[in-house]
């Protein structure tokens, strides 16, 4: 059937995806070396202790790049469907992306010059 | 998609492009050492352009971006109110931000943003692009009305415009669906075009999904009963955002309900009943509640309730004579409230003020100019003729006697004979109230001696001359019918 | 604009911007020059309008200029425009002219004072606001002019804000004013709604067939047109807010508060006299209050000692005579008292100005005496304004108050008992006026050594004003002799008569049928009694100053009543002022205290459901807000979607 066939690139895509973690991490397990500690074993919360006092202070800087982080992540979400349909769009759908990407350097910059994403 | 009828022309964007670019590079240039001081000076500059080239398009009819943008007379004349509360208020924000320490360039970039965003909603049929023009606007505004940052009543204000903004947002977002829903488009052309067999086929999406919409922008606007942040937010954030506040959000909430409710639904006459309510509301709740403030700022807060209160009367009549007559009162606002607001600004600067009435006394003797114009912008909110606050609410007024809305007419009046009471308490604070000390002199520069010139003459000059401008704003208004 | 009547407005209008944003920044003579520079092209181009009128036919004597349409509302529209009528034509003259002299003066009067950039500017506002006022071809402008010539009196009476009098007195004349303004505004909708426009000339044109002869709907509103002139032409019961307007700068007393805009009233009656004449109750209530007010207000200033007080009493009373005019609907002799008490009163208070000059600053006529050798100047031409004021044949306030007094006797609308009151009016004002000069020029000279030592004569710019005025206090009144004299036709009246035609066609009135030996008889008895009065101020305050004392011992009451002012004031206190007062104070507990402290304090005790719900809500928590707004939606929401069922059902 046609309609199924428009869905093999993403099939593809999945495949290739799919292949591409499973290498990398089947590589990090052969070729790493590994230590075991109490600490390593933890399950992972996204670098918060998970045990402890609920209300523990963490540094707003840790917000702050998180914070960042989604928001380009979120933006570079866009550039898929506009991938997608570049060739439909032209010369305009470039340029509008120019616009766009442009914004988000801007952005990039202001928050490397202001300091948001120094540590310390 | 055909793309051979879209109309890709950027210099119908140039306004907005122009406060873009120096948006972005005050935010750039701020970053750098010497780049600091350039804030003020390019956020202005940037304004201008953007009047220039919106006082160029005047006149012209243009749809471009596949029917997203619209630029027409409407949109020209609201973005025209924009750019000049933009202008007065950077005008007389710089020397308040520097006496309060808070002279940072991102404030400028972040008013840009904001009139950015106010002349989306303005130039668009689309709903979706009018709820991306006031996300635009908004989020600079909710970070404005917090700028004072080590005050903690600015934080306040911050926090809960940020926080009933986001809820008012949801409801106008929902509205817009459901609107989708009910006729598969958000193109107001298309809504007005079809409109019947929309409400014939899916009339409670359609009246809910107005309902919403009215709620979100009502938000904006300060309709009671969603208005009541605006007293705390008024007050906590810095004065010269307060100004903005009380002109440019208004004007755009303004701004998109007309062409919402006067375009899109004009055929649905039933929402007048609606507008009825709210107008009553308004214009009781913001008079009544503003005779029992101490403090000015809260004062002329419920006081711009009231005044979005007499423009819902003019949305509740609908045509185009009182529409009109609604966009010539917002225009005569923006003069007379931002004077009010640039004197209260001026009077701010000083040290261990509160805005309070009880620091105007003495104000005549020592400052006999500045004292004279606050009275005039009185005069003119409260309504007294020759300005221009007397003849928007006589065009508004006698616009709603015609239109077969005689009570609201009389509510109308009775309550903005109310608040005489309280814009004259302002006049008698400064000119006949006996000062037990003296008064603590204002500095002026020539930036704030601008702004306080040009919303004088605006607003006497819209009094003097309010023919040529009643018709100016119905050509506005017959653009988009 | 195709006539130079805008630009008579608008020049004082220039004057007014330049010294009020260059306030400080020009030197003193500059100021001067600009302020009065400015009024004098005006008189100019006045004079230029006057004779433009002239050329044209009598009864064609109308020039108008409709600047632009003001506002144009469905069935309302007003215009931005001027008329140049031969009544109008002579208020500008004389608010020009004699405008122009008190400028002139005011830069000597005012040149040590740190303020006089702003006293220039607001003294070329009020001549903006004045020409406006009379210039204005409707009732709308009119009214903003009467408001802004409001604005500029409250200005400059409590110029000298520096003093609390000052500025109560300026309270209390805004205070005052407000309230005629309210008659105006109110009198002004009547005339609207029944007539459909606010033009003077259409609503001259239309009055008859809009309103009933003596119907109520014309009687309300002439009535309130008259209590707005009470308020600004200082009129019983309005009357009080004059006296006290003395605080302001002389040169302010002479302008404002005595040739022009006090005379805006009776300006007005004049400009809707067709009005007017269509209300017999209005004109007999303008006639009697007229009358009063002459009366009282003379008989208070005959034991004033302040010397600007027995001036500003006169005004008051003087002011009384033309509406008695009016009422008796002899509006032209109303308007030529109008002018030649504008000549002879204007130079009262700047002589006056000029003593009080010279003596530095002192009111106090019981401090004064004997200034005639070291003030000849100021002496003579403030002789030759008390002969006129006392009405000495031959001279202006002769011809003029003679005018009111035969009308009042002989008009139509007359009565005897009115000519009466005006005469004993004139003997009290003869008794008062020479008991002034007696007291300031004559006799021992009372002041102290100081200011003996410092006492001169005043400058050029302040006498030359007070010579020009004297030779038109003097002359001002010839172009307005009664026919009886010379048997011609009175030059004033005739001039004036396409003005009033409408009001008399509906008066129906011809031509006195008095004989006249009547008239002859009765200005005989007023310059007898005159004379005989101005020989008991002689015996009394030169002669024989004792006799004084010995009559106030004799009749403490009377003295105490009308130095006291009959306890006007005393009285507004008691009955209006204080009951006020108590009311406001009543507000203030019961509303501020409890309703607003609660509402925002959120205190314990509630007034009623509704405050409840909103001192509740307004309590700055968001979550109330929230609550607040969420109703709002459920309440518009459900209202919509009961619309939306209906519709589709």
């Amino acid at each position: 059937m046609d309609k199924v066939e428009i869905y093999l690139p993403i099939l593809i895509m999945v495949a290739v995806g799919a292949l591409i973690a499973t290498v990398l991490m089947g590589l990090s397990v052969l070729i790493g070396k590994r230590t075991r500690s109490k600490v390593k074993m933890q399950p992972y919360e996204c670098g918060v202790d998970p045990v402890g006092d609920t209300k523990h202070p963490v540094p707003v800087k840790y917000y702050m790049v998180a914070i960042l982080f989604i928001i380009f992540d979120i933006e570079v979400v866009f550039l898929y469907p506009w991938a997608v349909i570049y060739d439909s769009l032209g010369m305009f759908g470039f340029l509008e992306m120019l616009v766009f990407v442009a914004i988000l350097i801007t952005g990039y910059f202001y928050i490397l010059g202001k300091g948001a994403l120094k540590w310390d | 998609m055909n793309l051979s009828g879209a109309n890709i022309d950027f210099t119908l964007l140039l306004p907005e492009i122009s406060l873009a670019i120096c948006g972005f590079a005050i935010l750039l240039l701020g970053v750098t050492k010497r780049g600091k001081d350039f804030g003020f000076g390019l956020g202005l500059f940037g304004l201008i352009a953007a009047l220039a080239f919106t006082v160029q398009q005047w006149g012209t009819l243009e749809t471009g971006f596949f029917g997203m943008v619209t630029k027409d007379g409407f949109s020209s004349l609201y973005n025209i109110i924009f750019l000049l509360a933009g202008i007065i208020s950077l005008l007389i924000a710089q020397t308040y931000l520097r006496a309060k320490k808070i002279d940072k360039p991102e404030y400028y970039a972040l008013v840009l943003f904001s009139i950015l965003g106010m002349m989306v909603m303005a130039s668009s049929y689309d709903l979706i692009i009018i709820f991306i023009g006031l996300e635009i606007m908004s989020i600079p505004l909710y970070v404005l009305a917090g700028f004072h940052r080590f005050n903690p009543k600015s934080n306040e204000a911050g926090i809960k415009y940020f926080i009933i903004g986001a809820f008012a947002s949801g409801f106008l977002l929902y509205g817009i669906a459901l609107v989708y829903g009910a006729g598969a488009t958000t193109d107001l052309r298309l809504i007005a075009a079809n409109y019947h067999s929309m409400a014939q086929q899916a009339p409670l999406l359609l009246y809910a999904g107005v309902a919403l919409i009215l709620i979100g922008f009502g938000f904006k606007v300060g309709a009671v009963p969603f208005h009541m942040w605006a007293p705390d937010v008024y007050q906590g954030a810095p004065t010269p955002v307060t100004a903005f506040f009380s002109v440019g959000p208004k004007a755009a909430g303004f701004a998109a309900l007309m062409r919402i409710l006067d375009f899109g639904f004009d055929s649905m006459d039933e929402i007048q009943s609606v507008l009825w309510i709210l107008a009553v509301l308004t214009m009781a709740v913001g008079n009544i509640l503003a005779l029992f403030q101490d403090n000015i700022k809260r004062m002329l807060a419920y006081s711009s309730i009231a005044h979005a209160g007499y423009i819902l009367v003019a949305l509740t009549v609908g045509g185009e004579g009182a529409v009109a007559s609604g966009l010539y009162y917002l225009l005569g606002y923006t003069f007379f409230n931002l004077g009010a607001f640039a004197i209260l600004t001026i009077l701010d600067t000083r040290d261990g003020t509160d805005s309070r009435f009880s620091e105007l006394t003495g104000m005549a003797s020592r400052h006999p100019f500045l004292a004279t114009l606050l009275a005039i912008f009185m005069f003119s909110l409260a309504g007294f003729p020759p300005t221009a606050g007397f003849f928007g609410k006589l065009y508004i007024f006698s616009g709603a006697v015609e239109g077969g809305f005689i009570w609201l007419a009389i509510i109308g009046v009775m309550t903005s004979f109310v608040s005489v009471y309280y814009y004259l308490r302002v006049v008698v604070a400064c000119f006949f109230t006996k000062a037990d000390h003296p008064f603590q002199q204002v500095a002026m520069n020539p930036y704030l001696a601008l702004a306080l010139i040009i919303t004088a003459v605006g607003a006497l000059g819209l009094g003097l001359f309010p023919s040529s401008w009643i018709d100016l704003s119905r050509q506005a208004f017959a653009s988009f019918l | 604009m195709n006539t130079v009547l805008p630009l008579i407005v608008l020049f004082p209008l220039v004057g007014f911007l330049i010294n009020f944003l260059l306030a400080g920044k020009l030197s003193r003579k500059l100021v001067g020059i600009i302020g009065s520079g400015t009024v004098l092209i005006s008189f100019l181009l006045s004079i230029k309008a006057f004779l433009d009128l002239t050329a044209l036919p009598a009864d064609a004597r109308i020039i108008s200029d409709t600047l632009y349409n003001w506002m144009a509302v469905e069935g309302f529209s007003v215009d931005v425009s001027f008329l140049l009528d031969p009544l109008s034509a002579i208020m500008i003259l004389v608010v020009t002219g004699v405008g122009f002299l008190i400028h002139v003066y005011s830069i000597g009067y005012m040149a040590h004072d740190e303020g006089v950039g702003r006293f220039f500017a607001y003294l070329n506002l009020f001549m903006f606001s004045m020409l406006t006022l009379v210039l204005a071809s409707n009732f709308l402008l009119m009214f903003v002019g009467w408001e802004g010539v409001g604005l500029c009196s409250y200005l400059l009476i409590g110029f000298w804000f520096e003093r609390d009098s000052a500025t109560e007195a300026g309270k209390k004349a805004f205070v005052v004013n407000r309230i005629g303004d309210f008659g105006f505004l109110l009198g002004m909708f009547i005339i609207f709604w029944n007539v459909g426009s606010l033009d003077f000339q259409t609503v001259t044109a239309l009055a008859p067939s809009a309103f009933a002869i003596g119907g109520t709907v014309i009687t309300a509103a002439t009535l309130l047109l008259f209590l707005g002139a009470t308020g600004k032409s200082a009129q019983i019961p309005l009357y009080v807010w004059l006296p006290d307007a003395m605080e302001g700068p002389t040169p302010v007393s002479a302008l404002i508060h005595a040739a022009t805009m006090v005379t805006a009233g009776v300006y007005m009656l004049a400009r809707s006299s067709a009005l007017f004449v269509m209300a017999p109750t209005t004109m007999m209530v303008v006639a009697v209050i007229g009358a009063a007010t002459a009366l009282f207000a003379a008989t208070i200033a005959l034991f004033q000692n302040d010397i600007k007080r027995v001036l500003a009493y006169s005004t008051v009373s003087q002011l009384g005579y033309m509406f008695m005019a009016c009422g008796v609907a002899a509006f032209g002799a109303g308007v030529f008292h109008l002018m030649t008490h504008a000549f002879f009163k204007a130079l009262l208070f700047l002589g006056a100005g000029s003593v009080i000059h010279g003596m530095s600053d002192e009111q106090d006529m019981r401090k004064m005496g004997g200034l005639k050798k070291y003030m000849p100047v100021t002496f003579i031409t403030m002789l030759i304004a008390t002969l006129a004021i006392s009405g000495l044949p031959g001279i202006s306030g002769f011809f003029s108050k003679d005018e009111i007094l035969w009308q009042a006797f002989s008009s139509d609308l007359g009565h005897p008992a009115l000519w009466f009151i005006g005469m004993i009016t004139a003997l009290l004002t003869t008794f008062y006026m020479f008991r002034l000069i007696f007291m300031t020029f004559f006799g021992k000279e009372r002041m102290d050594e100081k200011t003996k030592s410092h006492l001169h004569e005043s400058p050029k710019v302040m006498t030359i004003p007070l010579i020009v005025l004297a030779i038109l206090s003097i002359a001002g009144g010839w172009i307005g002799i009664p026919k009886l004299f010379f048997g011609a036709t009175n030059f004033f009246e005739h001039w004036l008569e396409p003005v009033f035609a409408p009001a008399q066609r509906i008066l129906h009135s011809s031509e006195a049928h008095h004989a006249a030996s009547t008239e002859w008889g009765l200005m005989a008895i007023t310059v007898t009694l005159s004379l005989g009065a101005f020989a008991l101020a002689l015996r009394f305050y030169l002669k024989k100053p004792e006799t004084v004392t010995r009559l106030r011992e004799s009749f403490p009451g009377v003295h105490r009543l009308l130095y006291g002012k009959y306890f006007i004031d005393e009285i507004y206190d008691r009955l209006i002022i204080r009951p006020l007062h108590f009311f406001s104070i009543f507000l203030w507990k019961i509303v501020d205290v409890l309703l607003i402290d609660g509402l925002i304090n959120g205190g314990a005790f509630l007034v009623g459901g509704v405050s409840r719900v909103m001192r509740y809500a307004q309590s700055g928590r968001l979550t109330s807000y929230v609550t607040v707004f969420t109703v709002g939606v459920a309440l518009i929401t459900g209202v919509m979607l009961l619309l939306g069922y209906s519709i589709g059902n």
